[in-house]
């Protein structure tokens, strides 16, 4: 391939706070996380910071017509191509590729409660009773705030950002396809620049209903992840937040005078039955040749299994390797943690200082590192690994 | 023989397998056989009660799966038919190996299932009804036998099982753009040299009561009930809006060489894919169109061709009054007055608005006008719009050998793509 990739912009949202600095800090500083245990007892919580909405969404009536998971991913869309010099540039914005992880928006909780109460309270023609609920009470625009493809839709009025416009579903695996996509289409000539990332509203009663179907979330206080085995429920912690890369093809980026955070050598990812996963970390880990890595950053959700897995492997396989799972700080912000993932190993590249360590568990690290590995496994399916450097040991 | 790539160098991209499930049957052959004799697929809706609803028909698919079994169920099931003949057809078995590219409806918990959980809440003795009793029902005891409405990716993971695919198979959603979507996506990944074989495939089986009050309230649906198969009538001036409808369209493309080295059946050729977002409003296009313009020269462009090479137009047709204006007056804006003479037509008149399946449907019958010289028509089609100026191949079908069809797909969400499909070179 001709083409490499390069990481140019970063933009994050998360319970450690708004922008790069705000979330760099809180990876560094040993602070405690936010949590909030009390809200959706007995589920806690990693909410989102204070937003000004305005700052990147300067419209109200555009900030009206989006439900929290759509602000949350325009917000930080709109960090990440201020923080790559590309917003505003309408010849760069109008050629920009665009692949969003999305799955859907919150339901109105208040209508549901109400067809719930009068089916709970002996209507027996549920069906008519839904429809006739459904026609009267729902806010005509409310879909638009749910359809999975509207927070790209959204991206693309409030950003100008319009040269394609896919939107990847299916949890971790969709982020991970995403940024997966994008870095091939760039090294293979498909794309000079695009932005990728994701967002997750864990704020709202059904979207943690997803998770426990399965009874995958921690209960209780709060504990870091290495030690949520031994507390209640199933280890995931979910987060709020949103987090957009601006992936770009390192001569085009040259050639503009951008900066550049870190490079982004090809994603491997994979899926399958539970017991081929040791196999196909082994497959992903060679693929992606982060044996050479100063650290390991963990996209991991906190699920007990997977995590588990995660866990055994990496020791295995990286035994002096320093790790830093990130979901200590953000909890799980589903189809935003890889893309979190790799933001934070693009920014302690960048930065040139490691993470501090973000629980016990975690050793610490002192050297600036000049190779990252990320590996991500989703909390039910899909793996995916990427070697992020310094551009001089890119691939 | 022929060159294997294209002006670009590229490996030219064989399609060597189609399958189709729509409300007019199942397979190809059935479904063709309707299509070009013009009968629609819509009807009134008995999967659920219509009380107090503005719009009470549908191209629903009935004969796949119980009505109890859900829309995820559904959407499967369609899934798996499409695919299934599509391998069927190119000569793979169950162990494909290559990529998987999924168009998908998004997912959520049906109401059958919110109200069971909220019972076994009460039954739990907690509180009153909603989420809080929900949950604790959720708490209680796992309930697998909900995943396939809970995760996004479930329809192409169980496909990848079924097909034998390699990896993790893409899940996506560009709206009614979506199946073209993945059939771009198939597309792009053997031009990029990642496999010799791709399955792409567009799924919807989501009409439920919500979804249609969803579009409803949106005021995008037509409300001529009284005569269901009348209803959809793309580029009449009494169109009303579009008939949702349910299906599933997919596409084996491999690369020309690898076809032709292990001597399989060269259907057609997909040349070239165009996509261009628009920035203008969550449901309306730009008013000049330019964004839906952008995608059809870049579909063009793409393939290396010009407007006049184009013999048919497959249109996104959705019988709205919105899409039908915008897209005539994009195609205007390439092709010239009146489309220069090539002739368009909308299978949603007979299949209705197959949504998340839509691009990937109308690619099977863009490839079947292609290798059967029938243009299928635009039924309905007794109120011409005068402003619009176009050949839509009205009422009957028409027999015209075509080499090369435009396929659109515009979408909610400012979504626009574009597929040139044509016949294996000589």
């Amino acid at each position: 391939m001709a083409h490499s990739a390069v990481i140019t912009g970063i933009g994050i949202v998360t319970a450690m706070g708004v922008g790069i600095e705000a979330n760099w800090r809180a990876l560094t500083d040993g602070s405690a996380p936010v949590v909030d245990t009390e809200r959706f007892a007995p589920y806690p919580v990693h909410p989102a910071p204070e937003i000004d909405w305005s700052e990147q969404i300067p419209k109200r009536g555009d900030q009206r017509q989006m439900e929290a998971w759509q602000r949350l991913g325009t917000y930080a869309a709109g960090l990440a191509l201020d923080d790559a010099g590309i917003k505003g540039d309408e010849a760069l914005t109008g050629t920009m590729d665009m692949i969003v992880a999305a799955a859907g928006g919150e339901r109105d909780a208040a209508v549901d409660t109400m067809i719930l109460a009068e089916a709970a309270g002996g209507r027996a023609d549920t069906g008519v009773l839904i429809n006739e609920k459904l026609t009267t009470e729902l806010r005509p625009t409310l879909f638009l705030a749910q359809l999975s493809n509207l927070l790209a839709g959204n991206i693309s009025i409030v950003h100008k950002v319009t040269g394609s416009s896919r939107t990847f579903m299916g949890e971790e695996g969709a982020a991970m396809s995403a940024v997966q996509t994008a870095v091939a289409r760039i090294r293979a000539g498909q794309s000079t620049h695009a932005l990728v990332g994701a967002a997750f509203n864990a704020e709202h009663a059904d979207m943690l209903l997803g998770y426990e179907m399965n009874r995958h979330l921690a209960r209780g206080s709060w504990t870091p992840v290495a030690e949520r085995a031994s507390g209640e429920g199933g280890g995931l912690v979910a987060g709020s937040g949103g987090v957009f890369l601006v992936i770009e093809e390192a001569g085009h980026a040259a050639m503009r005078g951008a900066k550049i955070h870190a490079s982004i050598d090809p994603v491997s990812v994979d899926a399958g039955a539970e017991d081929g996963m040791p196999a196909r970390l082994e497959r992903l880990a060679e693929e992606t040749g982060i044996d050479d890595a100063d650290m390991i950053v963990s996209a991991n959700s906190g699920a007990l299994a997977r995590n588990a897995a995660e866990a055994d492997f990496v020791a295995a396989r990286w035994p002096e390797t320093p790790v830093r799972t990130v979901a200590n700080k953000t909890g799980h912000v589903r189809e935003a943690q890889f893309p979190l993932a790799i933001a934070v190993a693009a920014l302690s590249i960048a930065k040139g200082r490691p993470v501090a360590p973000l629980e016990d568990a975690e050793k610490p690290a002192s050297d600036a590192p000049s190779t990252i590995g990320v590996i991500a496994l989703g909390h039910q399916v899909a793996e995916a690994m990427v070697r992020i450097s310094k551009p001089e040991t890119a691939r | 023989m022929s060159a294997l790539t294209d002006r670009a160098g590229r490996p030219l991209i064989a399609i060597t397998g189609a399958g189709i499930v729509s409300p007019l049957g199942r397979g190809k052959t059935d479904n063709w056989a309707a299509l070009t004799a013009g009968r629609s697929g819509i009807h009134r809706i008995e999967r659920f009660p219509t009380d107090h609803l503005r719009t009470t028909i549908a191209g629903t698919v009935d004969f796949m799966t119980a009505p109890e079994d859900g829309s995820a169920a559904l959407t499967y099931a369609l899934a798996e038919a499409a695919a299934l003949e599509a391998l069927e057809e190119a000569g793979f078995s169950d162990n494909f190996g290559g990529p998987l590219f999924v168009a998908a409806p998004p997912v959520e918990l049906e109401w059958h299932q919110r109200l069971g959980l909220d019972a076994e809440g009460a039954a739990l003795g907690e509180g009153e009804a909603g989420y809080d009793r929900i949950l604790a029902a959720a708490r209680a005891t796992a309930h697998p036998q909900h995943s396939g409405n809970v995760y996004f990716g479930s329809t192409a993971l169980r496909l990848k099982e079924k097909t034998g695919a390699r990896g993790l198979p893409v899940t996506l959603s560009t709206a009614c753009a979506s199946g073209a979507t993945a059939i771009q996506l198939g597309a792009e990944a053997i031009r990029r040299g990642e496999a010799d074989r791709v399955l792409s495939v567009g799924t919807d089986g989501s009409v439920t009561a919500e979804a249609l009050i969803r579009f409803s309230l949106l005021s995008a649906l037509s409300t001529q009930n009284d005569v269901p198969e009348q209803a959809s009538k793309p580029f009449s001036k009494d169109r009303d809006g579009f008939v949702m409808a349910e299906g599933a369209g997919a596409f084996v493309m491999e690369t020309l060489e690898s076809a032709r080295a292990r001597g399989a059946t060269i259907l057609g050729i997909l040349e070239g894919c165009g996509e261009k977002a628009d920035d203008f409003h969550r449901t309306r296009s730009k008013p000049d169109g330019s964004p839906a313009i952008a995608a059809v020269n870049a579909a063009l462009a793409d393939a290396g061709v010009t407007p006049s090479d184009v013999g048919y137009i497959n249109a996104h047709g959705t019988s709205t009054p919105e899409n039908d204006k915008m897209e005539c007056l994009s195609l205007t804006e390439v092709f010239g007055e009146g489309l220069g003479g090539v002739p368009i037509s909308s299978n949603k008149s007979m299949i209705g608005h197959t949504l998340t399946a839509a691009g990937a449907i109308e690619a099977v019958f863009s490839l079947m006008t292609i290798r059967t010289g029938t243009l299928p028509p635009t039924i309905n089609h007794a109120n011409p719009d005068p402003a619009l100026v176009l050949d839509c191949v009205p009422n009957e079908k028409r027999d015209a050998a075509v080499t090369r069809v435009l396929s659109n797909s515009f979408g909610f969400g400012g979504q626009n793509t574009c597929l040139v499909i044509a016949a294996e070179p000589a």
